[in-house]
């Protein structure tokens, strides 16, 4: 009886976020309401086959009809895709396997350069014929394509680096993300394969093979309507295959080999773990994930260069990693989404209101000091660069006090 | 036919010589112990046997097949396992979690298998858990094991170690000081554990002990080891009088021949 009472009472809770933010489409805090009813969903103490049906409720039905109202919803929500798919890829890595690795943003480039060059007329540089760019219809073969790629560029590195562990790995990892960076930036001559720093463009779109259906059941959306949600579909099946494959993995006796190695390599190997195997086939999963992100990276943008996949991309989405809890699944989801939420929304929400103030001519005052008004605040105190201050802050605060991250991973009983 | 044979093993680290020519033989049904002062290389040999080490010289044969040169995942296929001298459990792993890593070789379920999710994975999953939970039992750990490893107290933890190396399934299991910091009644059930193990765990087993108590309850032969090199082998009552053993334990001197009177 009590499930009943919290799955009426989640119901309620999502359905009037659901219309707050559908009334209020400009809400900032209503559409965080509407992301937290999923973390209530995840934390309610119902059966599992009622949470399933309530978030899939929420991201299948609820989620599109919001994001049709907003499309920056919708953005928002691929973005949260994207960066959790990716949290989800280096969780492998450095939460499984325990390998830092700071370069993770490689394997991601990786993925969209391989679709951004055939994807787009940049392939005829180098291959004559002018058959690029290929049909929408290769974007699947090239996800699949991409997976075999990132598989064998994250064994590639895996090799040479085996030896090393902790911080030498940490450095070699990050040297192998600035090699690929520095490589799309110039390979743009003598063959010009990446168009170096000016970036690719257009990438072709993932083809609407299903606008037929669409059409014949009456719905009529236009492209510029229909590709948002396409994508949004399109990333939240990459999530659900992702988390699926790690799950099973994790359960496993690959995952179980990988948590050992994490913990002692030494009694790891002599428990019968073939650890250089282990750790490539984990270097090779968390790559081919990030790579298969990579692809639909490169089609959603269209247009992509170097500038997308910095250090700081690599770090960012480790700090989404460690704030969530190393090694626990839905703890990569929620941290990847707490620090894109984060960035996208609450920090661009803070400074937008700071600039507001600024603009309208606020006067600070502080007693003792006087007051001051706003609109002389010097350059350098400009909203915008509090948002990495603010980010930096709660990465401190969150070692401080909650080192393990938000959701460490939990030991289940066994069923 | 010696389950294990050691002929002239040395191994050397820069100037020092840990080991000496060592030879030993390991019958089957045997319980043997590797016994020797602070440094004299007991845990350098097992370090070997296993294949952390490699060994400069000398033959390891392990059931007719030589063992230099193999990896330590390999040499534990082959149906050697350990535990530590210093507990290396993988602490933030589950007791249960713990015992089967130890399957990982005995377990043969594919990658594709795994992500498909095929019956078969599930059935070998639910038998390997099935196992493991026997050797939990066994071990006298059974109620602990959803905890983490780290949670346990220190006996347990080495009964953990224990239960994880018999989970490969070993026809020898070497034992690397088991009772170290326990009392006279957790190593007296220790004692009667391992002679529990013999026949139907395993083989036969080979002990690094301090503890003399143990060493001479339960060993049908004990090894001396001294800097290296192998001084003494013997019954354990013949090796207590050794007079080499006593010497290298006590050093030499008119205050030994007070001590040994």
């Amino acid at each position: 009886m009590k499930s009943v009472g919290v799955t009426i009472g989640l119901l309620a809770a999502i359905l009037s976020s659901f219309l707050l933010a559908i009334w209020f489409p400009q809400s900032l805090f209503a559409f965080l309401l509407f992301e937290a009813s999923l973390i209530a969903i995840y934390y309610s103490s119902i059966q599992r086959k009622v949470k399933l049906w309530l978030g899939a409720l929420v991201l299948l039905w609820l989620m599109p009809i919001l994001g049709f109202i907003n499309g920056y919803y919708l953005e928002v929500a691929i973005q949260i895709g994207i960066f959790v798919a990716l949290a989800l890829g280096l969780n492998i890595v450095v939460g499984f396997v325990g390998l830092l690795n700071l370069g993770f943003v490689a394997f991601y480039a990786i993925g969209a350069y391989l679709w951004a060059i055939f994807g787009s007329p940049q392939a005829n540089q180098f291959i004559a014929g002018g058959l690029f760019p290929l049909s929408p219809n290769w974007f699947f073969v090239f996800l699949l394509l991409s997976i075999v790629v990132g598989a064998l560029t994250g064994t590639l590195l895996g090799l040479p680096v085996l030896r090393l562990r902790g911080d030498y790995l940490a450095i070699v990892t990050l040297g192998f993300a600035e090699v690929v960076r520095a490589l799309v930036n110039n390979l743009d001559k003598p063959v010009n394969l990446t168009n170096g720093p000016r970036g690719i463009s257009p990438i072709t779109k993932p083809p609407l093979f299903f606008q037929p259906v669409l059409e014949f059941i009456g719905v009529k959306f236009s492209e510029a309507q229909l590709y948002p949600l396409y994508f949004y579909f399109l990333i939240l099946l990459m999530v659900c295959v992702i988390v699926l494959v790690t799950r099973r993995l994790e359960d496993s006796r690959i995952g179980r080999a990988w948590k050992a190695i994490r913990e002692d390599e030494v009694a790891a190997a002599a428990m019968g773990v073939p650890v250089v195997r282990m750790k490539l086939l984990g270097f090779a999963v968390g790559a081919s994930f990030a790579s298969a992100v990579g692809v639909l990276f490169g089609a959603k943008q269209v247009f992509i260069n170097p500038e997308s996949f910095t250090f700081m991309e690599s770090i960012g989405v480790l700090a989404m990693v460690i704030l969530g809890g190393m090694g626990s699944i839905p703890g990569a989801v929620l941290g990847a989404t707490g620090v894109t939420v984060l960035n996208l929304q609450l920090l661009k929400g803070l400074s937008l209101w700071l600039n507001g103030l600024r603009q309208s001519g606020a006067v600070l005052s502080l007693p003792l000091l006087g007051s001051y008004p706003l609109s002389q605040l010097p350059a350098q105190f400009e909203p915008a660069k509090y948002e990495r201050m603010v980010f930096g802050l709660i990465l401190i605060l969150m070692m401080i006090f909650r080192p393990q991250g938000i959701l460490p991973p939990r030991r289940e009983p066994r069923k | 036919m010696a389950l294990l044979e050691l002929r002239g093993v040395s191994k050397r680290f820069g100037g020092l010589q840990a080991l000496t020519r060592v030879s030993m033989e390991l019958e089957e049904g045997k319980i043997v112990s590797l016994i020797g002062p602070n440094g004299a290389g007991k845990t350098t040999l097992f370090n070997t046997l296993t294949g952390i080490y490699r060994p400069d010289e000398g033959e390891m044969r392990f059931l007719d097949r030589s063992l230099v040169g193999l990896k330590p995942e390999r040499i534990t296929s082959a149906g050697i396992s350990r535990t530590f001298q210093n507990i290396r459990l993988f602490s933030h792993m589950t007791v249960l979690d713990n015992v089967l890593v130890g399957m990982h070789a005995r377990l043969k379920t594919s990658l594709p298998a795994i992500l498909l999710s095929l019956q078969g994975v599930h059935e070998k999953e639910k038998g390997a858990q099935h196992r493991a939970m026997e050797l939990i039992e066994l071990t006298g750990l059974s109620g602990r094991e959803n905890e983490w490893a780290h949670q346990l107290s220190y006996g347990e933890q080495r009964r953990l170690e224990i239960a994880r190396a018999l989970a490969a399934e070993p026809k020898l299991l070497l034992l690397d000081e088991p009772t170290a910091g326990m009392n006279t009644s957790e190593a007296q059930s220790l004692m009667t554990l391992f002679k529990a193990l013999l026949g139907r765990y395993v083989k036969a087993i080979l002990l690094i002990e301090h503890n003399m108590r143990v060493v001479m309850g339960i060993s049908d032969c004990v090894h001396v080891l001294d800097y290296g090199e192998k001084i003494a082998e013997g019954r354990p009552e013949e090796v207590r009088h050794d007079p080499r053993v006593i010497e290298a334990y006590l050093g030499q001197g008119s205050w030994v021949e007070h001590a040994r009177s």
